[in-house]
C-alpha cells in the first residue's frame, strides 16, 4: 500500500494506522466484509448519519507522469457514514457501486476506532491482507517472468 | 467532527429532495406566490429548516455555498452543510452560486455575488433568505409568471429592498435570483421580476 | 431544422423488443454472464472504460453485454449513466511512478532499471488463429502459469514496487524538457464548462483520453508518415495498477480507495532547440484507462503534434489543428450526429424537394428561352 501523506500533529501515527486500515476495507469484496462483521459479533446498533451512497469521483493524471494535473476520467465510488450506538462514527469510501459493502466497511472503521476493539478488528483484518498481499506477489512474479533481456547486435565492418 | 452535534439530513433523499426542488422550481415561475414547504429536517440554528431543506436539494459538491455572518460563526451549521451537501463553503460570496442569508436586514448588496455574464447568465449566485413570515404585504409585483400583477410581502427585509430589486432587475439577463424561505413554505422573486412599493 | 414526427409507437415497441431477442439469440445457449465478459473481453471492457470516461468494470461489461458487443454503443450507455450520480469530488492525481507494474517496456533503452516487462502481450506472437480457441471448454485451457512451470516463485526476483520512468532518467542529464509544473491550479473541466479554443494543455489530455480510439490512431498515423514534422520514440509504456487517493471532506485526511488499471505511454520526440532552449528531446503523454496500448499511444503522439506552437513549430498537418482534431474526437458526439440523420428528417427533405422542383422548372424555362 503506498505511503498517504501523513498529518504531522499528535495523531498522526493512530491516524496513518486508521487510514491503513480503511485502504485495506475499500480493497475487501462484499463477502469479506460480511464475514468480518459475523466475526467481530455483537455490534451494537448502527445508524446512518447519510443515506449510503453512490457518486462519482474525477480522477486525475499528471501531464508527462510528474507534472500539472489533468482531468482523466471519473470513477463510481460509493460511500457511507454511520454512527455506532454508544461508539463511534465510522465512515467508508470505496471504488464500485457496492453500497452495502461500504456501509459494512464504515461499521469496521467505526469498531476499529474503539481501542478495546482494535486489536480485534485487526485480527479479523489479517486473512484480507494476506490475500491482498498474495495476489500483488502473484502478479509480480507473473510480470517478472516475462522480463527480457534484449541485446543489439553489433553490425560488422563492410 | 463528532457525530453527536451533526444532526440528520433527509431521510429519503430522492424524495424530499425532489418535493423542495419541485417547490422551489414553482416558486421561481410563480414569483410571490408561497409554494408549501414541509419537511421534518432539524438543523442547527440559527439555519431554518426550510432554508436548510432547499439548501440540501439543489447544493452539491460542484456549488459553493456562501453564508453569512450569523451562519458562518456557528460550527454545527457549517458541518451540517458541509457534509449533507458537500459543498465547499466560502469565506467570500464573489464566487458563490447559493448563499444563505439568516439575518435578511443585515443582507449584502446583490454585486458581491456572481451575476452571471451575458454569455453564460446562469454563472449567477441563487440567495436562499430566510424570512419570519409572508406577511405584510408592502410590494407590487409584475414580470413573466405573473398575471398583471400581485402583491407580495415579507418579514424581515431592508428597507431599501424595493430599490435593490429595481437594480437586479435592471441587470437581467444577469442577475441574482432569491429564494425567501419562511415557515411552511418558499417564495420566489427570480431575476425577471420587477417589485415596487405598494 | 428539426420537425417533431408522431406515430410509430408500436412498431419501436416491437423493434425494442426484437433487439433484445436478438441481442439474447439463440436461447438453447447459456446467456453470457457480466464476470465473463469482465474477465475475457477484459480489452472491451477496458475500452469502453476509456471512452466512456467511468471506470466500473461490472458496469462496462454490462454496457458489452447490453449493446451486442457494438463498444460505441456500450460507451454511448456509459456516458448516459455517469449523468446520473452526483460527483463527491476530485482524487489526488494518479501516481503512476508507483504502479504495480504488469507490463513496462521501452523502445529507447534497453537496459533499464527495473527492466523490460513484457507482460500480457500481443507483441510477438504469430497472429495465427488459433484453431484449438473455438475448441470448446477443452480446447480453452490457460496453460501453466508462467511462474508455476518456472519452478520456485523465489527464482524470479519480484519487480520493485516503485520503477523510475525513462523520462525521469533523461531528465536527470537534463536531455529531456520537464514536464509542465503544478502551480495548484485546478484544471479546466471538459464536463464541466463549455471548452473555448484554444485551450490549455490539460484540457487536450482530457480530450484526448476519452476520444475515440480509431480516430486517434488514424490522426497518429498521420504524424508518423510526415503530416507534422515528429520523429517518434516510444519512451515508456507501462499498464498496471495505480492506487486511487481522495481526500475525505468531512474526515479532513486522505483515504485509499482503492486502485485502478491504466496504460501510460511517454512518447519521446527530438527537438531542434531555439534561441532560449538547448536541442533536447520534448514528449507527448497518453495515460488511458485499462489496458489500452494502442490508444495510449496514440494519444501521445497527437498531444505532441498540438504542441507546435508553445514548441515554435510550423504548422502544417491536420493532426496539428486542435480545433479540428479536439471537437472531433469524441465518439459518442460523432455517433449522435451522423446516426441522427437516419432519424425522420421528411419536413425538412420536402422543402428541399419544392426547392429543386422550383429550380428546375426555372432551368427548364431559361433553356427554352435561349434556345428561342
Amino acid at each position: 500500500m503506498q505511503a498517504l501523506k501523513k498529518n504531522l500533529n499528535d495523531g498522526s501515527d493512530l491516524r496513518a494506522a486508521r487510514q491503513a486500515t480503511m485502504a485495506l476495507l475499500a480493497r475487501a469484496s462484499a463477502s469479506e466484509l460480511h464475514a468480518m462483521l459475523a466475526r467481530l459479533a455483537p455490534i451494537p446498533a448502527a445508524s446512518d448519519l447519510r443515506p449510503t451512497e453512490t457518486g462519482l469521483v474525477m480522477l486525475r493524471g499528471r501531464t508527462g507522469g510528474d507534472g500539472a494535473p489533468f482531468n482523466l476520467g471519473e470513477a463510481t465510488v460509493s460511500r457511507a457514514a454511520v454512527h455506532l450506538e454508544g461508539g463511534a462514527t465510522g465512515f467508508a469510501y470505496r471504488l464500485g457501486r457496492d453500497v452495502g459493502a461500504a456501509r459494512a466497511a464504515a461499521i469496521i472503521d467505526a469498531l476499529w476506532q474503539d481501542e478495546e476493539r482494535r486489536d480485534a478488528v485487526e485480527a479479523a483484518l489479517a486473512s484480507l491482507k494476506a490475500r491482498l498481499e498474495a495476489e500483488a506477489d502473484e502478479a509480480r512474479a507473473e510480470t517478472a517472468a516475462t522480463k527480457v533481456d534484449f541485446f543489439t547486435l553489433v553490425r560488422g565492418e563492410d | 467532527m463528532s457525530a453527536q452535534v451533526l444532526a440528520r439530513g433527509f431521510d429519503d433523499p430522492v424524495g424530499e429532495s425532489q418535493a423542495a426542488f419541485r417547490a422551489a422550481m414553482w416558486a421561481l415561475a410563480r414569483p410571490g406566490r408561497v409554494e408549501a414547504l414541509a419537511t421534518d429536517l432539524t438543523p442547527p440554528a440559527p439555519l431554518s429548516p426550510e432554508a436548510a431543506a432547499l439548501v440540501l436539494a439543489l447544493c452539491d459538491y460542484e456549488t459553493p455555498l456562501w453564508l453569512d455572518a450569523a451562519l458562518a460563526a456557528v460550527p454545527e451549521v457549517v458541518d451540517f452543510l458541509r457534509f449533507h451537501t458537500g459543498a465547499a463553503i466560502l469565506e467570500e460570496p464573489g464566487e458563490a452560486r447559493f448563499a444563505i442569508l439568516s439575518d435578511p436586514l443585515e443582507m449584502p448588496d446583490f454585486s458581491a455575488f456572481p451575476q452571471g455574464l451575458p454569455e453564460f447568465p446562469d454563472a449567477s449566485a441563487t440567495l436562499i433568505v430566510q424570512v419570519a413570515g409572508f406577511s405584510d404585504a408592502r410590494f407590487i409585483l409584475e414580470g413573466p409568471g405573473i398575471k398583471g400583477q400581485t402583491s407580495f410581502g415579507a418579514a424581515p427585509l431592508p428597507a431599501d429592498f424595493a430599490a435593490r430589486m429595481a437594480a437586479n432587475r435592471a441587470l437581467f439577463p444577469r442577475g441574482v435570483d432569491l429564494l425567501l424561505a419562511g415557515p411552511g413554505g418558499v417564495a420566489g422573486l427570480p431575476r425577471s421580476v420587477t417589485v415596487r412599493e405598494s | 431544422m428539426y420537425v417533431a414526427a408522431k406515430g410509430g409507437e408500436k412498431a419501436i415497441r416491437n423493434a425494442h423488443a426484437l433487439l433484445a431477442k436478438r441481442r439474447r439469440g439463440n436461447e438453447n445457449l447459456p446467456s453470457i454472464g457480466l464476470d465473463q465478459i469482465a474477465a475475457q473481453l477484459t480489452l472491451a471492457v477496458d475500452r469502453v472504460m476509456a471512452e466512456g470516461s467511468l471506470y466500473d468494470i461490472e458496469l462496462a461489461s454490462l454496457a458489452v453485454k447490453q449493446a451486442r458487443g457494438d463498444l460505441i454503443e456500450a460507451i454511448f450507455l456509459i456516458r448516459a449513466f455517469r449523468t446520473t450520480l452526483p460527483r463527491f469530488g476530485n482524487a489526488q492525481p494518479l501516481d503512476t511512478s508507483r504502479m504495480l507494474v504488469r507490463r513496462r517496456v521501452s523502445a529507447t533503452f534497453k537496459d533499464l532499471p527495473g527492466g523490460q516487462l513484457l507482460g500480457p502481450t500481443f507483441d510477438y506472437t504469430h497472429r495465427l488463429l488459433d484453431t484449438a480457441l473455438g475448441g470448446g471448454e477443452n480446447g480453452d485451457i490457460s496453460g501453466d502459469s508462467p511462474v508455476a512451470s518456472g519452478g520456485d516463485i523465489g527464482d524470479i526476483p519480484a519487480a520493485p514496487v516503485a520503477m523510475p520512468r525513462v523520462t525521469d532518467l533523461l531528465g536527470q542529464e537534463g536531455l529531456i524538457e520537464a514536464s509542465p509544473a503544478d502551480d495548484g491550479a485546478e484544471p479546466f473541466d471538459i464536463t464541466r464548462a463549455p471548452v473555448a479554443y484554444p485551450v490549455d494543455r490539460a484540457t487536450r489530455l482530457q480530450t484526448l483520453a476519452r476520444g475515440d480510439e480509431g480516430y486517434l490512431l488514424a490522426l497518429g498515423y498521420s504524424t508518423q508518415r510526415g503530416y507534422a514534422r515528429s520523429h517518434p520514440f516510444v519512451g515508456e509504456i507501462r499498464f498496471g495498477d495505480v492506487e486511487v487517493i481522495f481526500e475525505v471532506p468531512e474526515l479532513g485526511f486522505e483515504v485509499s480507495l482503492g486502485t485502478v488499471q491504466v496504460t501510460e505511454c511517454q512518447m519521446v520526440n527530438q527537438f531542434k532547440g531555439s534561441a532560449e532552449v538547448p536541442p533536447q528531446f520534448t514528449r507527448g503523454y497518453g495515460l488511458v484507462f485499462g489496458q489500452c496500448e494502442r490508444k495510449a499511444m496514440s494519444m501521445a503522439l497527437v498531444e505532441r503534434a498540438l504542441r507546435w506552437k508553445e514548441l515554435g513549430e510550423e504548422q502544417s498537418a491536420p493532426a496539428q489543428d486542435e480545433e479540428f482534431v479536439l471537437s472531433h474526437c469524441d465518439n459518442v458526439q460523432a455517433t449522435g450526429f451522423v446516426e441522427h440523420l437516419k432519424l425522420p428528417h421528411y419536413v425538412d427533405f420536402q422543402a428541399e424537394l419544392d426547392l429543386v422542383r422550383r429550380m428546375r422548372a426555372e432551368h427548364e424555362a431559361e433553356m427554352k428561352e435561349a434556345a428561342e
